[in-house]
């Protein structure tokens, strides 16, 4: 798309004018000029590499995570009602702690290798795709189980024949909008312990004392690029599993 | 009875749960593990969190703390919202933003942090902080809401003649509003998050200040304290803004369940 | 003196795959306090021509006047009742507000007795305080009428006004439609496909070609100004009416109901 392209350019021109003629200091936001030959170099300063690969892998780490326990939560707690009742009152409370407050206590008690990380990361991950498994049993048309029943299908070829297909939407929805969040989770924790390998910790060292803003700014715009490739990636890959049933459930 | 049961239903795992809390980490206390430690029995959580929230850390810590975060979060609001009926009107202006939008969108916003507190200094930096990261869904949804307004509504609204203002305000922002309040969900709970982060940096004062502290004092107890306070700081300010959306959309025939899905995040 | 005066009207959509006309040189007048009504094949550009008369469409050629002014944007003394009530209609507001809505210039007073009138006369006194979607088709659309007539229009146009409700109610609302305009003498210009409905409704009917749309007809109706849905219909001038209508209407789909 030209139009979003030429918005792209009219958006690094004015943070490049704004930067040129001081109307923010120069000191604090360097023009794109210097930010982004910035994010080349440091794309072949082997130690920065390891800090973003470390970040992106703990990040899909924490998401296989926290599909692989979500999913069938959610489907456990959307198909059996006694247990949904029993166990939603717990989750209502855990799900509203942020999963950020827990940074001090967790590095306190498990250090700050990143295995920390990643398990907070699966903590705030989870919600999403548990919510948007369990809605999504809710939405299941009944006349679609009743046709599935009629050809003789049991409660557990129904859950996984009909259920589990037009859910699928919704899950794969869910974890579009956790890989943000674990993203997030990741660097947030990653600003808090010193020493990790992470592009957090990057940006939170160059950005303390060394006042290398540039390198702050490069490591923020490199976060952004995976966060956007990674949003853009799986909502390609909605349309091209799912180009039945156009994006619904839960966005944005 | 059969109600008496539902209740007992939907508590007991709580229950049981807290409960084998409170008994494995006093059996722990005697053999003196690290377990009991870190997870301090409830009991004296509770009892931590009945001295810190009540004592003169609520107008110190609390208060300072939450006003930062609705503070931010209706400044967010009210300029996403107002962008957002804006843009999503006019002919071709998301074509040219949309990518930038996303692309700000998707910084993580705790990244924004060690840049605001170089640039605007870590104790007044909380306010952009959270403001820049709790913009996006409010402001993206509401230009999503605004474009959805039908062909015969425009017509309508031009039939009777109404000033770009009213329209605006009468027809647009109306048609727009339930996925406004969606926005306005999600932006909610970032501003919490974003609040507790750019505190836990670099703040003199609030709950993440004091989360801090307790880190560095070995208070165990005291930190489970304030993670409840947030716990509940959440649960309260979603449960509100529930309510008042019900009333500001009770003109809807059907209440859209999937914009609850996905009520909090993180 | 002429309402309502459309002159060499005809519109040429520009789209990607070439050009397409959907009227050309629509000529006819409505006079005060007429009800006309235009009938013609679907898809025949019979909203077309609707929207230029209202201004929500500026005709590429011909010029359309309302009592002597040249349109030229929505004039302020015109009203428009489209067929589809559930979108015309703002969900956000109760029905009273819904009618009260194009009334803001009016002082408060003013607006809830004009919205009170206007609601008693399509039969909604007691329907105010709801809203739309609570209502029946055939409610929501009464009222659209009743905020259309609220406006006291000089002209109301009714784009397939009917054409969304079950029969039963479609022979009410045209009942209502007929004693609300004897009443309030009000210009009418009503767009259908329906044959019987132009004839049963209309003081005039102008029959309309297929694509691109010209006027093929202009009826005189001398079904006198009561009429009914069971003796009207079966009157012999009715049925000779309706059967010439459908002849010149011939090559396109008839509707007979």
């Amino acid at each position: 798309m030209p139009a979003s392209l030429i918005g792209l350019a009219g958006f690094f021109a004015v943070w490049e004018v704004a930067s040129r003629t001081d109307l923010v200091p120069e000191y604090y936001l360097p023009p794109p000029s210097v930010v982004l030959p910035k994010l080349v170099s440091l794309l072949g300063d082997p130690e920065f590499v390891r800090a973003a690969v470390a970040t992106f892998a703990a990040t899909v780490l924490a998401l296989v995570i926290a599909t692989l326990v979500a999913v069938p939560a959610g489907l456990i707690l959307g198909s059996v009602p006694p247990v949904r009742r029993a166990v939603m009152t717990l989750v209502e409370f855990l799900r509203p702690i942020p999963s950020v407050a827990l940074i001090p206590l967790a590095l306190l008690t498990f250090g700050t290798g990143p295995d920390t990380k990643v398990a907070l990361a699966v903590y705030g991950a989870v919600w999403p795709i548990l919510f948007n498994t369990m809605y999504a049993l809710d939405e299941v048309d009944p006349l679609h189980v009743e046709t599935a029943r009629a050809f003789g299908s049991g409660r557990v070829a129904v859950l996984a024949r009909v259920a589990l297909p037009s859910a699928a939407p919704f899950v794969l929805t869910g974890v579009r909008l956790s890989f943000a969040i674990a993203l997030g989770v990741v660097i947030s924790t990653e600003l808090f312990s010193g020493g990790t390998v992470g592009l957090g910790q990057v940006v939170q060292v160059a950005s303390g004392g060394g006042l290398n803003m540039d390198t702050v700014l490069a490591g923020t715009v490199l976060a952004g690029l995976i966060g956007f490739g990674a949003n853009a990636g799986l909502e390609w890959s909605h349309r091209k599993l799912f180009a039945w049933n156009l994006p619904r459930g839960g966005d944005k | 009875m059969n109600r008496l049961s539902g209740v007992a239903q939907r508590w007991v795992v709580l229950v049981v749960a807290v409960g084998v809390w409170e008994l494995v980490t006093r059996a722990a206390r005697s053999g003196d593990t690290s377990i009991s430690f870190f997870f301090p029995p409830p009991s004296e959580i509770a009892g931590a969190a009945g001295r810190l929230w009540f004592s003169s850390a609520f107008g110190d810590h609390i208060v300072p703390g939450v006003s930062r975060m609705l503070g931010g979060w209706a400044l967010a609001g009210v300029i996403g919202v107002a962008l957002g009926v804006l843009l999503g009107r006019s002919r071709g202006a998301m074509a040219y933003l949309g990518a930038v939008f996303n692309f700000l969108r998707s910084i993580p916003p705790p990244l924004l942090v060690p840049f605001f507190v170089a640039s605007v200094g870590a104790t007044s930096m909380q306010l952009p902080t959270i403001v820049f990261g709790a913009i996006w869904p409010v402001l993206l949804n509401t230009v999503d809401g605004a474009r959805s307004v039908d062909a015969t509504k425009v017509d309508t609204a031009r039939v009777f003649r109404l000033s770009r203002s009213q329209w605006l305000v009468g027809v647009v922002l109306p048609s727009a509003l339930p996925k406004v309040f969606a926005g306005l969900r999600l932006s909610l709970s970032i501003s919490l998050i974003l609040m507790v982060i750019s505190e836990l940096v670099g703040s003199a004062n609030g709950i993440g200040n004091q989360l801090v502290l307790a880190q560095r004092d070995y208070e165990p107890a005291d930190m489970w304290a304030w993670i409840v306070l947030l716990g509940v700081l959440g649960y309260l300010f979603n449960t509100l803004l529930l309510a008042f959306e019900r009333r500001a959309l009770a003109w809807q025939p059907r209440h859209s369940l999937e914009a609850q899905a996905i009520a909090t995040g993180g | 003196m002429n309402m309502l005066e459309v002159d060499g009207v005809g519109h040429t959509y520009q789209g990607k795959d070439g050009a397409y006309t959907a009227i050309d040189g629509l000529s006819f007048t409505v006079g005060m306090g007429e009800l006309v009504c235009v009938v013609g094949p679907s898809g025949c550009g019979k909203s077309t021509l609707l929207r230029s008369i209202a201004g929500l469409l500026r005709p590429s050629r011909g010029t359309v006047s309302l009592h002597g002014n040249r349109v030229d944007g929505v004039p302020s003394d015109l009203s428009v009742v489209f067929q589809d009530y559930s979108r015309s209609l703002f969900p956000w507001l109760s029905v009273t507000r819904n009618v009260e809505f194009p009334l803001r210039r009016l002082s408060r007073s003013e607006r809830s007795t004009r919205a009170g009138e206007a609601l008693d006369a399509v039969g909604l006194g007691g329907a105010g305080k709801k809203y739309p979607w609570q209502l029946s088709g055939g409610m929501q659309q009464r009222v659209a009428i009743a905020r259309a007539l609220a406006y006291r229009p000089a002209l109301l146009l009714m784009d397939e006004p009917f054409a969304s409700v079950d029969a039963q109610t479609r022979f009410e609302l045209e009942d209502l439609l007929l004693r609300v305009r004897r009443e309030q003498d009000t210009t009418v210009l009503l767009v259908t496909h329906d044959i019987d409905e132009s004839v049963y409704l209309g003081d005039r009917v102008l029959v309309l070609s297929k694509s691109p749309a010209c006027v093929v007809a202009d009826l005189d109706v001398p079904l006198g100004s009561s009429r009914d849905q069971i003796t009207t219909r079966a009157s012999e001038q009715f049925v000779e009416l309706r059967a010439r209508v459908a002849g010149m209407l011939q090559g396109g789909p008839v509707t007979v109901r």
